[in-house]
């Protein structure tokens, strides 16, 4: 009879030897790690998920304050505090998911150098997770568009509202990709992370958070069109606040580069995942 | 012809030695180049055996260098060998989580690895949320993990704790528990990784029972690395040796657990102040050991129950008092086991100080059952603390113990390790 083998573990893989089926025979891992991240982060804490309101209604009130009234940036007419939390909330749920992805081979070495399980399980769980976060301070700008829309009346939410799903998938994805790219670097050359906190922070900057993409100079419009975070926060404040230059084709732009960042994330992370034990 | 479950070919595995970071940029930059022209890598070229006694003069070393294997299935392996021989480099490439720098392996059913106990816990998650993480991260499913769960909690034995986060454990609840879910995978290949060096010995003996099942019961196929060669041999039915990253033997285990005792026994026969493995500050310093029987004559066997003299030579700084020596010594049986032992502190004997290159162990009846017995003595001065270790040799000299008629002159003893004492059964 001949002998059967079910799986070769070889020292030369090639790059696009990724094991999706894997991934998804392991979903289960990926649910007990949002769970756990859920578990651990309310443990033994008496607010609890207030925390989760507390950080973006302050920072909102700080960027009212300093964007909004002293330095009377544009919001394009409308409120500064639904202006601000729209950018508040959706650039929270990008940084976090990136910040942590980038650092998740470090994190992790422990339980990674003892057991094998598909490593893309890590920074999936992360950007699921995340999502939970997301959610709570969703709810929270979702009331104060209400408040806003029959309220006050000053702003009309029109049905751009139902791509947020899509908006949220391309963020996560986003995310996803480029937390992979810098976790795999930043085993081998600890430099990256360093370059990394302060490049979020730049980041937002070059991203339409606290401005309108109409109130940037046309001769630094092109950083803004190179950045394919800029389609997302343009759609969803289109939808939501019914203000701002949103193009359907930006978004088209962004589906792209993400899709194109994500490959590149998976394929570098999929290379470093088997060695970064001997490195990290 | 029965299945093989793994087969290795020319597993070698390449490590970088020192500070990993200077320098890698401009390496991989090499090895880039290389590659590009069609070369081979440099830096494959230069590994040095892995004797981590004697300085290299490269900075890559083989941790596992061309080995080749088969294991059958249903087959019980112990991988044997001094630390750093490679052991647990073997099973981490196993077990996937580092890939080997040359060679493959072709494996047949899933691998569970067991490798450290508690990998993959969450300090405030409780005891059952636990059981499924772990589960889960050893690649178990949900409803797989739901099946025994029951099993699992019982197979632990702590239940009453359960649902308690696992910070409040004890170690040894911790390691229960974790065992109990690894033991409970469902996989083909287990791979166990000295875990039984913890928990107490119920346990410990509970978990050797479950390996067996396993092993024998539910024909999996089990990897087994532990030091303790008691272990190894009651559990496993074939052996590997790994001797500074080489595969040195492999074979049934008891020709396996031979040939690695017959290595570390390598230096019995060089006289004690040649030898190479000691260890301590030498302060003081054994330079001979002289086995004597009643009639002072020199002798390397016994007959059971006889008196023997064991005559130590030393040599010692100078302001160093030898008042203040303590001296333990023990004869082992053949897997390192400790039969019977002496620590002259305990006996509230001091040396005298006039005491000038030589001290005696007498004892008068040597009641050990028939074998062979390894001498180790340990020399420390003014506390037992390992800082003050002055000379410690394991196997020193060697001891035949002849047959002997302990309880009744006409009645011969049967052989084995152990010490014989008078009792009588009324």
């Amino acid at each position: 009879m001949e002998q059967q083998w079910t799986e070769e573990i070889k020292s030369n893989d090639s790059l696009f030897s990724i094991n999706f089926k894997e991934v998804w025979q392991y979903r289960d891992l990926l649910m007990m790690l949002v769970k756990k991240e859920y578990i651990t982060f309310y443990k033994q804490t008496i607010l609890g998920p207030i925390w989760f309101f507390i950080q973006p209604i302050l920072t909102t009130s700080i960027y009212v304050l300093l964007f909004g009234q002293i330095a009377k940036l544009s919001t394009d007419g409308s409120p500064q505090i639904a202006f601000y939390l729209s950018g508040i909330t959706l650039w929270n749920y990008f940084s976090e998911s990136l910040t942590k992805g980038s650092s998740v081979f470090r994190d992790n070495a422990a339980v990674m150098g003892k057991v094998y399980f598909p490593r893309l399980i890590m920074p999936l769980s992360i950007v699921v997770s995340g999502l939970m976060k997301f959610s709570i301070q969703f709810t929270l700008f979702i009331c104060v568009i209400l408040y806003f829309t029959f309220v006050k009346g000053l702003i009309q939410p029109n049905l751009w509202v139902l791509a947020t799903p899509f908006l949220l998938l391309l963020m996560a994805a986003l995310s996803l990709g480029l937390g992979m790219i810098f976790s795999a670097l930043t085993t081998k050359y600890k430099d990256l992370s360093f370059l990394l906190t302060f490049g979020i922070q730049l980041l937002m900057y070059a991203s339409p958070v606290v401005y309108s993409v109409t109130s940037i100079p046309e001769q630094y419009k092109w950083i803004l069109i190179a950045n394919p975070l800029t389609g997302i926060f343009e759609c969803f404040r289109y939808g939501f606040l019914g203000s701002g230059s949103f193009e359907p084709s930006s978004l088209i732009m962004t589906t792209c580069i993400t899709l194109i960042i994500l490959g590149v994330g998976v394929l570098v992370f999929n290379k470093v995942e088997k060695s970064f034990m001997d490195t990290v | 012809m029965k299945n093989l479950a793994i087969q290795a070919e020319n597993i070698s595995k390449q490590y970088r030695l020192g500070e990993v970071g200077t320098g890698t940029l401009s390496h991989d930059l090499n090895r880039f180049w290389h590659k590009m022209r069609g070369n081979e890598d440099p830096y494959l070229k230069i590994g040095e055996s892995n004797d981590r006694s004697t300085k290299g003069i490269s900075d890559y070393v083989w941790s596992l260098q061309d080995i080749n294997f088969e294991i059958q299935q249903g087959d019980a392996i112990g991988i044997i060998g001094r630390n750093g021989a490679g052991k647990s480099t073997l099973l981490k490439l196993l077990s996937k989580v580092t890939k080997p720098t040359t060679g493959s392996f072709k494996v047949n059913g899933r691998i569970a690895s067991l490798l450290e106990v508690g990998t993959g816990f969450n300090p405030e998650m409780t005891g059952r949320e636990n059981i499924y993480l772990n589960g889960a991260i050893l690649g178990m499913r949900r409803h797989e993990i739901t099946r025994k769960l029951a099993e699992i909690i019982d197979f632990s034995g702590v239940e009453r704790y359960i649902d308690t986060p696992v910070k409040r454990y004890s170690s040894g609840m911790y390691v229960r528990l974790a065992f109990a879910v690894a033991a409970h995978l469902e996989s083909e290949i287990l791979i166990v990784d000295e875990v039984l060096a913890v928990g107490d010995a119920e346990f410990q003996k509970k978990c050797l029972g479950k390996m067996r099942d396993v092993s024998k019961g539910e024909g999996r196929t089990i990897l087994f690395v532990s030091h303790n060669l008691a272990a190894v041999k009651t559990l496993c039915n074939n052996g590997i040796y790994l001797k500074n990253g080489l595969l040195n033997y492999s074979g049934v285990i008891d020709a396996t657990i031979e040939t690695y005792l017959k290595d570390t026994k390598g230096q019995i026969g060089v006289p004690v102040s040649l030898r190479t493995d000691k260890i301590g500050n030498k302060k003081i310093q054994i330079s001979d050991i002289v086995l004597k029987d009643g009639n002072d004559n020199l002798i390397s066997e016994i007959f059971s129950g006889n008196s023997l003299k064991i005559e130590f030579y030393f040599k010692k700084d100078e302001h160093v008092d030898i008042s203040k020596m303590i001296v333990a010594c023990n004869f082992s049986d053949s897997y390192e086991n400790i039969i019977v032992g002496w620590v002259s502190d305990e006996m509230e004997q001091n040396f005298n100080i006039s005491l000038k290159n030589k001290f005696t162990l007498e004892i008068p009846n040597v009641n050990l059952r028939p074998n062979n017995y390894s001498l180790n003595y340990q020399i420390s001065y003014k506390t037992t603390a390992p800082q003050d270790f002055c000379d410690v040799l394991q196997n020193a000299v060697s001891l035949t113990v002849l047959d002997t008629n302990f309880f009744n002159p006409d009645i011969k003893i049967r052989s084995g390790h152990s010490s014989l004492m008078q009792a009588n059964f009324i």
